[in-house]
């Protein structure tokens, strides 16, 4: 699960992480005393305004804008909740903005012999070793995959201990590594403890900071104070439960709204971009069914996993799903019987497409089906699957895996 | 002699009065497994459904029924700590099947496993998040119940159906495979194809799909590869992490048996989860592709058709 920038900062926040002061708006009226709250007590009145979606690649289509008058930010803010925002990371009609961050500009020290004070701070899941990890670089405010294809070197690792967590001492090491000095090495060490106790506290798959910046000196601060500019983070599905807080961030306008109702009948599905929809038991299976139908020359149209039970209610619901998508021009279903008998799975399919409601109102399945089973009772299931021609005209058997992708390629075309 | 049980080994489960617990209870009991009691906390002194003993802790059922290996159903937040008593409590064979755990409880779980390993014990978990192991018996019934069961030497620890599988001595071609693979249904499809080609499988290991889980493809490969009635190993990976990657080099260097594979997820959009929590493409490694290459230079016969994985067995093997 992903939440958006304003509420990543106040999560930071609330583990004492200092987030240059700002605010979330939902109305152009907000956006001229947000303006002012933020440059409040500033030298400079410099303020920057964000969208607030769940893509990247917002600085290029313009939906991070740095405005130095109440106008401009007013005029920003028009404009971000007034356009759909499109970017390589969003489907091709972008994505309508709700909410926009309007925060303080942080000056940021300049960096000898050239740029600036901007670093990378991360803690995710090692997968290799099994352990978290504690990433950082002194290339901040980049995309730390190419850093990490480039130049691995630059990359600094320290692992978290699964009892114990992130040491002082292994975060002191980090911020020497990182080339901080004086009172900057305590601030960023500081940072990056609250930061491990975050991500294991709130079942995080990652806690990111970037960039984590350092401002130039003032009165109070001869080595300037160490800030997280920007956060981003996500969180393990399977820990949300024992976080009343974190669920209540989530925000379901920014999901496919098929992937929610999915989750409501614990169907696992993701929407994909062709024209074959695919329910099958099994994320492994469900997997496989999709590089299947690839290799048969077609285009799979999502994702859908009915779990071990293939009930006629999931059926149901999956298929309603599944055609809910406008491009789905065919239905691959396929299902191994384990424990369930083929007969009752068979029957289930068979009522599910009957009884399908389709949007114009009437009922009956009407783009082609094709079935595959294998298990317990397959003679049987396949009968039943044969004899309902009548009941619902665009169904086929395939007798296997292959059979049906072949089938089903055949009958979209 | 398979690998990890055989149909002498002495199982108990963990949630055994869940709905799911006591239908894969009652389903391994009558494939032959030798279940000799259950776990549940607040309901020991009791019998389950089918008249096996129920305990409130693992240590009493242990030290009661002589149990080494245990299967767990226990919901998701309370199955680290299952892990974790079944381990204490002296079983060397886990295999947890429940689906949901937190990530970061695993991590903690692991941590403890593999100190009690480094000090000597040895614990092997499997899973979670899998559909279990399951060493097949010659077949001597229907399956119908604790009189009529399906095999009398077989050993099924999890919620595969029994009956795709098939005893080396039944089998056409009287050769056996061994099967380890991060997906349930996915290895069901491999066995029934292994089975309708006139394979018998040694063991299948349901590895599981989380990210941070027990033994992975290598431990098991490695088991395979010093047992004497596995003929052939099948490896069924997928998007998500770099242990097929490492499983590749570990064939090249260590595995004298003809090895096939197939690898889920070619189509998958990267940074999408596919179901399975660690079926999720970060960087270059998690990709099917950089997997499928890496294999195939270590000589792995590769199915990319996952209708050809029993096929990619045969050739394999050189049947």
């Amino acid at each position: 699960m992903k939440i958006h920038e304003y509420q990543a900062r106040e999560l930071l926040a609330s583990f004492g992480i200092p987030v240059p002061a700002g605010q979330m708006i939902d109305s152009v009226g907000q956006a001229g005393p947000a303006y002012d709250q933020a440059v409040a007590g500033m030298a400079k009145p410099l303020a920057v305004v964000k969208a607030q979606v769940h893509a990247g690649g917002r600085g290029k289509a313009g939906f991070v804008k740095l405005v130095n008058s109440r106008q401009q930010a007013i005029d920003a803010a028009t404009f971000m909740l007034a356009h759909r925002m499109t970017s390589p990371q969003t489907p091709p009609e972008g994505l309508e903005v709700k909410k926009l961050l309007i925060a303080q500009a942080a000056d940021i020290a300049d960096r000898a012999p050239s740029g600036k004070q901007e670093f990378y701070l991360a803690i995710t899941l090692d997968r290799k070793s099994r352990r978290n990890v504690l990433i950082a670089s002194r290339e901040g405010g980049v995309e730390i995959e190419t850093i990490a294809h480039e130049r691995p070197e630059a990359i600094i690792k320290q692992p978290l201990d699964p009892v114990q967590g992130l040491l002082p001492f292994q975060a002191r090491e980090v911020a020497f590594a990182l080339g901080l000095v004086g009172k900057q090495v305590n601030q960023a060490a500081d940072i990056m403890l609250k930061l491990a106790r975050c991500y294991i506290e709130k079942d995080c798959t990652i806690a990111e900071i970037n960039p984590l910046v350092i401002t130039p000196p003032d009165a109070h601060n001869p080595d300037g104070r160490v800030l997280a500019l920007d956060a981003k983070f996500n969180f393990d599905d399977n820990g949300t439960f024992r976080h009343k807080d974190i669920q209540a961030m989530h925000d379901p306008t920014e999901e496919n709204p098929a992937e929610i109702k999915a989750k409501e009948f614990n169907l696992s599905y993701v929407a994909l971009d062709g024209n074959i929809g695919c329910l099958v038991n099994g994320a492994g299976l469900a997997m496989a069914t999709m590089d299947i139908i690839k290799l048969q020359g077609g285009e799979p149209a999502n994702f859908l996993d009915v779990g071990g039970g293939a009930t006629e209610e999931a059926v149901t619901e999956a298929f309603s799903i599944i055609l809910s998508d406008p491009r789905c021009q065919g239905v691959l279903v396929n299902i191994f019987g384990g424990i369930m008998k083929c007969d009752i799975i068979a029957q289930g399919i068979v009522n599910a497409a009957k009884g399908y409601k389709n949007p114009d109102g009437t009922t009956g399945f009407k783009v082609p089906l094709v079935v595959r089973l294998e298990g317990t009772n397959v003679d049987a299931g396949r009968k039943i699957l044969e004899e309902s021609k009548r009941i619902v005209p665009t169904l086929q058997a395939a007798k296997d895996l292959g059979d049906a992708a072949r089938k089903v390629c055949a009958a979209v075309k | 002699m398979a690998i990890l049980i055989n149909g002498s080994t002495r199982v108990i489960c963990q949630g055994i009065t869940g709905a799911f617990g006591a239908q894969h209870t009652r389903g391994c009991l009558h494939y032959g497994t030798r279940l000799v009691g259950g776990v549940t906390p607040g309901k020991g002194g009791s019998k389950d459904a089918n008249g096996l003993p129920i305990f409130d802790t693992v240590r009493q059922a242990v030290r009661a029924t002589g149990a080494s290996a245990t299967m767990i159903f226990v919901p998701p937040a309370f199955a680290g700590d299952a892990i974790v008593e079944a381990a204490e409590a002296g079983l060397t064979l886990i295999c947890a099947i429940t689906e949901g755990i937190p990530v970061q409880d695993m991590v903690r779980v692991r941590a403890v496993l593999d100190q009690r390993n480094a000090s000597g014990d040895k614990v092997v978990l499997v899973g979670p998040n899998c559909p279990g192991v399951i060493t097949p018996g010659r077949k001597t019934g229907g399956g119908t119940g604790p009189a009529d069961v399906y095999t009398s030497d077989g050993c099924k620890i999890g919620i595969m159906p029994g009956y795709i599988h098939t005893h080396v001595s039944e089998s056409r071609l009287k050769k056996s495979v061994g099967i380890v693979s991060r997906s349930g249904t996915l290895t069901y499809e491999a066995v029934w194809q292994t089975s309708a080609l006139g394979l018998g499988q040694s063991t299948c290991v349901g590895i599981g799909g989380d990210p941070v889980r027990g033994v992975n493809h290598i431990d098991v490969m490695a088991l395979f590869e010093a047992d004497d009635e596995t003929d052939g190993i099948m490896m069924i990976g997928e998007i998500g992490g770099s242990d097929e990657i490492e499983a590749a080099r570990y064939i090249k260097e260590k595995i004298n048996k003809p090895v096939a594979a197939f690898i889920g997820g070619r189509t998958a959009p990267p940074g999408r989860r596919m179901g399975h929590a660690g079926a999720i493409i970060g960087g270059a490694d998690d990709t099917a592709d950089a997997k499928i290459t890496a294999l195939k230079a270590a000589g792995v016969e590769v199915a990319i058709s996952p209708a050809e994985m029993g096929a990619a067995m045969i050739r394999a093997m050189g049947l």
